[in-house]
């Protein structure tokens, strides 16, 4: 059993909850996952392990209440427990120095993003952060995003918060300033809704920059057992869950991704409504 | 004198519920059956036993009436008997060596160990309980087993008796492996495994889930913990895909999510149990293997027509006869002779038809089976929504990738020397991960030899 410890809003249906699991605390590293199962009846899924404290035994995961079970999630509180919690599961974030780098957050992803930029700023790269979300109701992390990044810009769809727009809008002038004055971007990564990744790949693209995303398809055993989340790179597939999350973003086939999210959706209709 | 006549729940009924398809012999029906076993002086049956049980002994318990006596000797070498009963090919092992398969049926060796192993679960087990409590005192030195399948438990069971402290970690929320992800219900009811692994807690073996060995904790981790030695049962479960176009689109599963999402997380029972399965009503297996039977038998309980694409005829399946049988009974359809190309989808991304290749037999490979031909512009289509991929699993690939030190073969099974020691100290393997995938009873019989090293390497030291 997993014992919640803190639990916190950060903004309309995204939550932040911390969990005591020891061993994972000990062992998780930027970019790696938990599959967790709340009760005998649930299901597996799988969420980003956002932080987490070796010395407390603490890992923190933030989730957006968007089906049945991160509902379900959502309602436990502090004292509670989640019946089953494995990992860290998957490859961890290649942190290497590149110099100055791009780390892209979307919605929920910024919480992914959070822990990767932190671990390229602590191996000495210059980072530039760039977040959104469609509105500030739903922006998450913006203070502890200004903490780690060099320089962060933020946007919302509408324009309630920062620049009115797409994180991609922001990319593209930066990469359009770089050639002028020649200060070359390194890596760009990006995290958050498929579309988002699919248009960042498609911007860098034309730039050559090299692009990693973090994939998060559907899981079962996050093992590599059951293959429910290959994926396309190149001419490959790969199981996300072994050999990902992390991929070289100009490879990924998103349109397949995409389809394949929504196999299990009026499936997940049915299970909200009862 | 004939076999006794098994009975099964009839195929219209057993199709629209998940229950166990056969129900067992009676006692009187046992006794019967133990009394044709003419108790040869060399039997050969035991020949056939991957696990050495003294066959003739244990069924002439059964024909003096001495259910505890014959539970009592096949425990001997056989710790998981309710198991080994109900999926053990014994046709191809201990009973296809009987003498009165000769002319007759053989002595139904399995459907008796099934029927003691069931008898013992109903009624009281004081023997092994005074046994249990005797070795745990002795139990000091620690022993890691990788993987609750097969090999893992017999395995930790028989370190236990030699009085070894085990712990046995578990990635999955349940123990017993393939047995609670992989084989359905209907052929080995959840119960059973549960029984047989709550005896073996009783004989003092830790269970630690959620825990993946290579993430959770490395090897290294493991022996700073002081354990002595390690066994690694990890199985093989990775799936294998035909690596044709399509095979990405929805509703193509690999046979172990199928599987999985239905026996382990229970999706035939959602929404009450909350992991769904999407499937539609014309579901196409690939294969012919046992876990191809199972994905096809589940789908048709689901309510779904099910069809079987297999390459080659029925003779080379590798499927048990009595699988094959019970599933033609349910209603499988089949398309023998016949290799999938290609899989197309609609404009959603599900899959709608399969194309396929007519094949025809030419002389054997090195499996000995004769071997699968193309036959030149034969292609054609089958409409289906649905298909499951059931061509094969290969070894899990997860501890060697993140542990250099331990040498792999081409296969990708774990190099292990005639004492199934791997090529680190002190770490041992077994099973479908060294062998590629296999019988639950090999695995049991390699994770009971590997117990025998590993006493010898920890005493040597």
């Amino acid at each position: 059993m997993f014992k919640i410890v803190e639990k916190e809003i950060l903004a309309e249906g995204i939550k932040r909850i911390k969990i005591s699991a020891p061993q994972i605390a000990k062992k998780a590293l930027a970019g790696q996952f938990v599959i967790i199962r709340i009760d005998e009846k649930g299901e597996r899924i799988p969420l980003t392990i956002v932080d987490s404290d070796k010395e407390k035994g603490i890992i923190t995961l933030i989730f957006q209440e968007v089906g049945f079970t991160t509902n379900l999630l959502g309602e436990l509180e502090i004292g509670d427990e989640i019946l089953d919690c494995l990992g860290p599961l998957g490859k961890s974030t290649e942190v290497e120095k590149y110099g100055k780098i791009i780390c892209i957050g979307g919605g929920v992803g910024i919480a992914e993003i959070l822990p990767i930029s932190k671990a390229f700023k602590e191996r000495g790269n210059f980072v530039i952060g760039i977040i959104g979300s469609r509105s500030k109701e739903l922006l998450i992390l913006k203070r502890e995003m200004r903490q780690i990044c060099d320089e962060l810009y933020i946007t919302t769809d509408d324009g309630s918060y920062g620049r009115k727009g797409f994180v991609t809008d922001v990319l593209k002038e930066l990469l359009t300033h770089q050639s002028i004055n020649s200060s070359v971007h390194r890596l760009v990564y990006a995290v958050g809704p498929v579309s988002m990744m699919k248009k960042v790949c498609e911007t860098t693209k034309v730039y050559n920059i090299k692009t990693v995303v973090s994939l998060n398809p559907v899981m079962v055993d996050g093992t590599g057992m059951c293959g429910a989340c290959r994926v396309s790179i190149g001419d490959e597939t790969k199981f996300c869950c072994i050999d990902g999350p992390e991929f070289n973003g100009h490879l990924v086939d998103f349109e397949e991704l995409e389809k394949r999210l929504n196999l299990f959706k009026e499936k997940e209709l049915c299970l909200l409504r009862r | 004198m004939s076999s006794q006549k098994i009975i099964c729940q009839l195929p219209e009924e057993r199709i629209k519920n998940f229950n166990e398809v056969s129900l067992g012999f009676t006692e009187e029906q046992a006794i019967l059956e133990a009394k044709r076993c003419l108790g040869c002086k060399e039997p050969k049956c035991a020949e056939g036993c991957p696990v050495d049980i003294d066959i003739p002994a244990f069924i002439r318990f059964v024909a003096e009436n001495r259910f505890d006596l014959a539970i009592a000797k096949i425990k001997e070498k056989n710790n998981l008997p309710a198991i080994c009963g109900r999926v053990c090919p014994q046709e191809d092992q201990c009973e296809i060596k009987c003498v009165l398969g000769k002319k007759n049926e053989p002595v139904a060796i399995g459907s008796l160990e099934r029927f003691v192993a069931d008898w013992e679960m109903t009624n009281e087990r004081k023997e092994t309980e005074q046994y249990s409590q005797s070795i745990l005192y002795s139990q000091q030195l620690k022993v890691a087993v990788v993987g609750s399948g097969p090999a893992g438990l017999s395995c930790a069971v028989d370190l236990a008796k030699f009085g070894y402290r085990v712990t046995l970690f578990e990635s999955l929320h349940k123990p017993g492996g393939v047995l609670v992800y992989g084989i359905p219900e209907f052929r080995l009811p959840k119960s059973i495994v549960s029984y047989e692994i709550e005896n073996i807690k009783r004989l003092g073996v830790e269970i630690v889930l959620n825990t993946l060995i290579g993430k959770t904790y490395t090897l290294d981790d493991l022996f700073k913990q002081n354990f002595k030695a390690i066994f690694i049962g990890t199985g093989a479960g990775l799936p294998q895909f035909l690596k044709i176009p399509g095979e990405n689109l929805n509703r193509v599963y690999s046979a172990n999510e199928f599987l999985t999402r239905i026996n382990l997380m229970r999706a035939y029972e959602f929404p009450e149990y909350s992991t769904p399965i999407n499937i539609g009503e014309e579901v196409i297996v690939i294969g012919g293997g046992n876990v191809a039977f199972d994905c096809a038998r589940c789908a048709i309980r689901l309510g779904k027509r099910a069809t079987l694409v297999y390459r080659r005829t029925e003779e080379e399946m590798p499927a048990r006869e009595v699988e094959i049988k019970n599933a033609k009974e349910e209603g499988l359809n089949s398309q023998l002779l016949t290799q999938p190309i290609r899989m197309i989808g609609d404009s959603d991304g599900y899959v709608r038809e399969l194309e396929c290749i007519r094949m025809e037999l030419g002389s054997p490979d090195e499996s000995g089976r004769r071997r699968p031909i193309p036959i030149k512009d034969s292609n054609f289509i089958l409409d289906t929504d649905t298909v499951i991929v059931a061509i094969g699993q290969s070894p899990n690939p997860l501890i060697p990738k993140v542990s250099p030190d331990l040498k792999v073969n081409a296969d990708g099974t774990i190099w292990v020397d005639s004492d199934l020691m791997t090529s680190i100290g002190g770490v041992f393997a077994g099973g479908d991960i060294i062998t590629g995938a296999d019988t639950v009873i090999s695995a049991m019989g390699a994770g009971k030899k590997a117990v025998r090293s590993i006493d010898r390497y920890i005493k040597k030291k």
